[in-house]
């Protein structure tokens, strides 16, 4: 194993978590419910009265934040290389899977772990395993 | 009120993701990337997250209502079973197969890039497809 010294960020890495753990706080804390990306996206597509507000909402505010953010500093480049079929591969498998799986790396990985709940362990630690392995496959042992 | 504060949430985290450096796939492929000049600064992300997530979710379970009085609305779900299992094996080969979350994702939108925008559509087109097959199975 070899670290990319050169890339290495922790401080901003850091204190980008505390904001989105600052996030995910304020959302069970005055609206009781959990910051997950793909559960507050994918429940817009089972529209129940009365539960589609602060979905658009807090989707919006996520969509938004680069504009806000560029008013600060120049917003960071986008290297995303990936061709297209990959990427629409990519697209079905995340939607599918953050679905059927019931929450991502925001619903399983931050607030998940937080709520100190075993099945996002589980969740967490099977995507982060199949994301390492897909990135060997792809990079390295298929390359 | 609380569609105020969701959008307000909707930014700060939106933000967080920015500042993380989480709206880069080529960085996050990085930390996804062992057996390569590895990247963990991602970890950092996740670990700053939880420090603060998990005293506000010690502090709502024991008062089982929000700040506004309304009650919590947690998964109810404690079973590991296949359905997780195989949906979280899914989201992860995507996840590294392109670099991109359903978060960062939405946050890349705005900025025009037609590759972002065919992965989000990909990815409401499995999110629209999961519903379909939910609806089959379960008719209501």
């Amino acid at each position: 194993m070899t670290i990319d010294w050169i890339n290495f960020a922790p401080w901003p890495a850091l204190a980008g978590g505390l904001l989105i753990g600052a996030a995910c706080a304020a959302l069970i804390l005055f609206n009781g419910r959990i910051a997950g990306i793909s559960g507050v996206l994918g429940g817009l597509l089972r529209p129940a009265r009365g539960d589609i507000g602060w979905r658009l909402a807090f989707v919006g505010g996520l969509i938004l934040a680069p504009q806000l953010y560029a008013l600060a500093a120049p917003l960071p480049a986008l290297h995303l290389d990936t061709d297209n079929l990959t990427l629409i591969a990519a697209g079905l498998l995340v939607g599918l899977g953050t679905r059927y799986g019931a929450g991502c790396t925001s619903g399983h990985g931050v607030c998940g772990l937080s709520r100190r709940s075993p099945r996002s362990l589980a969740a967490t630690i099977v995507f982060m395993l199949a994301g390492f392995i897909t990135v060997y496959l792809a990079r390295h042992a298929l390359a | 009120m609380q569609i105020l504060i969701a959008f307000v949430v909707g930014l700060v985290f939106g933000i967080g993701l920015i500042v993380a450096g989480m709206t880069d796939p080529a960085r996050v492929l990085g930390f996804l990337d062992l057996a390569g000049l590895w990247n963990p600064s991602l970890a950092f992300v996740m670990g700053g997250a939880i420090l603060v997530a998990l005293p506000a979710f010690a502090i709502a379970r024991q008062r089982q209502r929000t700040l506004l009085g309304a009650p919590l609305q947690l998964p109810a779900s404690t079973r590991i079973d296949r359905r997780l299992v195989l949906g979280a094996l899914a989201f992860g080969v995507g996840w590294g197969l392109a670099g991109l979350c359903p978060g960062p994702a939405l946050a890349l939108l705005a900025g025009g890039d037609g590759k972002v925008l065919l992965f989000v559509m990909a990815m409401l087109g499995g999110m629209g497809i999961f519903e379909v097959l939910e609806r089959v199975r379960r008719p209501t």
